[in-house]
Formats: structure tokens, sequence, C-alpha cells
């Protein structure tokens, strides 16, 4: 089904994994958007009208519909155009999904990068714990080319534009490897296959600027 | 379905969390075991094997699977005992991503901001903390009326989704009411979500399943008394 630019507007930040991985549904799903890119440092009234309530990016705007929040979003997209689906068909599958994408974003993320940035505990035991966490993702994908099976889905699209393509990078800014191979195969593999895939190498930061930007958001959060 | 399905709910009495699978398993008349974790005693075996990661309440096991998250949770039931009852989420796509954000406000901004609030001890924090709580129900309020169109829940004539979400809080919001004299339900401002509040909790799926306010009252002082003696011997 063709759909006019118009139809569908995406306000984003390129910097953001939540961000991304919108447009990865989007191209996944062949629907053309129209991009705004927005200055999160320094918010749009376009972006504080449509999203009042959080006042964050993503927002997505389909046929004048407002949608915030991007695993909302990333399933409304997934219901609204129905080919090459999002999310898995069987119940239990699919919340397991909701659960290890919410995992990702509510404690992989922020120990992974906050609490490492921080290092109250010492940089050590911040290491250990966030590692601690992504053995549980490594344990998930075991045996699988993708969390979603065969093919990149919903949970690839979240720690995927979060783990490997954002806080791993700010961890190479600290000189630090996040996921070893030693340790993390199955991860490291995901990755792997992750980068061969056009539409998610058409929709992650490129390399170095997100290093730079992850550098000047820990600053930031050392000094708070 | 038929009647070798094996549903286990593993909960705790006092959990606004607990309390929302109970009411989608009403809604959708499904039969389930109820095992009651001891709130501030150890975790049992069962819960520690289902819910390794969190290793919280609630979990509902279905013929040995455990999904996890209250919510997530909800969303399960409605989708495998879809067949069984009214829908729990609407069914179209943009109302569901509505009834999923206000929710996500619900547990993610407004129910953390009234927790601080209630736990903090400076004056300041508090009274900021409850001017955001108070504002925030005033946006649900409004949320309320757009999304109700005059009906009596979120969900339309049933209780839907959203109306699970927010109507797990009420008992809290009543109790502290007697408790501290706290009126977060004041129906000069919110009438609308004042008149919901009291649908919900006479509603057939939910008058058995949530705690006596009591009870609840009871349970706060507790938890209060406990919070004060930890903090002395800090």
């Amino acid at each position: 089904m063709a759909t006019k630019e118009e139809d569908v507007k995406l306000l984003g930040f390129w910097a953001s994994p939540f961000s991304r991985r919108v447009e990865m549904a989007l191209k996944l799903k062949g629907v053309s958007y129209e991009y705004l890119e927005q200055d999160i440092f320094n918010k749009s009234a376009l972006l504080l009208e449509l999203n009042p309530v959080f006042k964050k990016v993503p927002v997505l705007v389909h046929k004048g519909k407002i949608l915030a929040e991007s695993h909302l979003i990333l399933e409304y997209i997934d219901q609204t155009w129905k080919n090459n689906p999002i999310l898995p068909q069987d119940p239990y599958e699919k919340a397991m999904a909701r659960f290890w994408a919410k995992f990702v974003d509510e404690q992989v993320g922020p120990v992974c990068f906050k609490s490492v940035v921080k290092a109250d505990k010492g940089i050590d035991v911040a290491i250990e714990e966030a590692q601690e966490l992504i053995t549980f993702l490594e344990k998930e994908l075991s045996g699988k080319d993708f969390f979603g099976g065969k093919t990149i889905g919903f949970l690839d699209m979240v720690a995927g534009s979060m783990i490997p393509f954002c806080v791993a990078r700010a961890w190479e800014g600290m000189g630090i490897d996040m996921i070893p191979e030693e340790k993390f195969p199955e991860l490291n593999r995901w990755i792997k296959n992750l980068n061969d895939i056009e539409i998610v190498r058409e929709c992650i930061p490129q390399r170095e600027k997100q290093i730079e930007h992850m550098m000047k958001v820990a600053e930031r959060i050392k000094l708070a | 379905m038929g009647d070798t399905e094996e549903v286990k709910l593993l909960g705790v009495w006092f959990s606004p969390y607990a309390i929302r699978p109970k009411i989608a398993l009403r809604i959708k008349s499904v039969d389930y075991d109820y095992f009651e974790e001891d709130l501030f005693g150890s975790k049992s075996e069962l819960l520690l094997k289902s819910n390794p990661v969190h290793k919280k309440v609630p979990v509902l096991i279905h013929n040995n699977k455990p999904i996890l998250e209250s919510l997530n949770i909800v969303e399960y039931i409605d989708e495998t005992w879809n067949a069984s009852g009214p829908s729990i989420l609407p069914s179209h796509p943009h109302d569901r991503a509505q009834a999923r954000f206000w929710s996500a406000f619900v547990d993610d901004k407004w129910f953390p901001a009234l927790k601080a609030a209630a736990i903090t001890k400076s004056e300041e924090a508090k009274e900021k903390g409850m001017k955001e709580v108070e504002g925030g129900l005033l946006q649900l309020e409004e949320a309320f009326v757009s999304i109700s169109k005059g009906k009596p829940f979120f969900g339309g004539e049933a209780i839907g989704f959203m109306d699970i979400c927010l109507g797990s809080f009420v008992g809290i919001l009543k109790a502290r009411e007697k408790l501290k004299g706290e009126k977060l339900l004041d129906e000069s401002k919110i009438p609308f979500l004042c008149k919901w509040a009291n649908e919900f909790l006479s509603d057939d799926t939910v008058k058995n399943v949530v705690p006596e306010i009591d009870k609840v009252v009871e349970f706060l002082g507790e938890l209060e008394v406990r919070a004060q003696s930890a903090v002395s011997k800090t």
C-alpha cells in the first residue's frame, strides 16, 4: 500500500536509540515518512506541543494521530502495516519480547551507561554489574540468529539500537570493551548478523560522531 | 480453551500490580491457583525460578510458562483467552497505543511521584511531589473525559486496560485519605475520575479482588512504622 510521505512524520534525534529503532521499523515495513530532526537540548515548540506529557523523542504522527514512547510506536507500526511482522504472533513469545525489551531499556541501558559513568562503587564493580545483566540477554539469544528468530524483530530493534549501537560505543569512548567475544559469543554473532542488514546499517548513528556525543552526555552525568 | 489449562498466579495481597492480573482473569472467567508470597519474608522457590531477573510479583504461570510484568500479563491474558469475555485492550491500533501510553504515564511517572512524595522526609520535596501527583490526576481526568466519551470506563461500557492500570491504585488513594486525610480523589477537582473510581470498585470483576480499604489503611500504617524504625537503625 503506497503511503504519502505527508501521512507519516517522525520527530527524532540522530543519537537517540529510541528514535533510531522506530526508523528501523518504518524502513522494514517500507513506510515512507517525513523525518524531523529535533534538538533535544533545545526542544522545539512542535515537540512540546505533540508530546506535552513526556516532552521526548521519538514522536510519530500518522494521519493526524500522535504517538509517543518507542515501544508503543513499534507496536502501533506493527499493527497498522501488516507486512514483515515485528512482534511474534504467539502470545507467550510476544509477552517475553515485551518483557526483555523493557529489561533492555529500564535495566541494561541505565546500568550500562549511567552507573558505569558514575562508577560509585568503582569501575570494576560497575562493569561486573553491567555484564551480569547482559548475560541474561546472551542466554536468551542462544542458538538464534536474532532474538526474533530467523529475521529481526521487536527485541532486535530495541536491543540493537540501545546496546551495540549506543551504550557499547560509550564504553568504547571510555576504553572498555562492553561485550567481549570470549564472554558473549552469542551477542557478538548477533551484532555481526545485525550489521549485515541494510536497514539496520541505515538506521544507526555514525560511530565516531556517536562516541563523541556519548562522551559529552557522560560528562553531563558526572557533573550532575 | 480446554480444562487441562494450568494457570497459576503468584502475588501479594497488597500489591496493586498483582491486582491487575486478577481482574483480567476475572473478566475472562479463567480459573487459577493463587499463591500468596510472603511480603516481608523470603521469596518462594517458585517465584525465584519463574522470575530470576527481577524476583518480583506478579507472575502468571500458564502451562508452566512464566509471564512477567503486570501489564504484560494483562495483555497476555487478553490475547490468550480472546474468545472469552469482552476485550480488555481496544481493537484499533491507535486506541491501543493510547491506552498503553496512559498506562506508561501512570506507572512510569505518576505513581513513582506519589511513592517518592510519600516516603520523603523533606517537607519541600513532599509538597513539590504532591503537586506533581495532583497535576497528573488532572491530566488523567482530561484523558478520561476524552477517551470514555460519556461512558463509565476508559474502556467504554466495560472495564478495559487503562481502567485496570489506574484502578489498581484507587485502593491506595482511598486508604491514604483515611490514614493521612490526603484527599487526592477530590470531587471538586476531578469529578469524573472520582465517579469512575467508585464505578470501578463496585464492578463485579473488581469487587472481591481488591483488598478492603481498612486492611490497606492498617498495612500502610505498618509500612510507615517499619520505614521509621529502619531509618532510626541507620
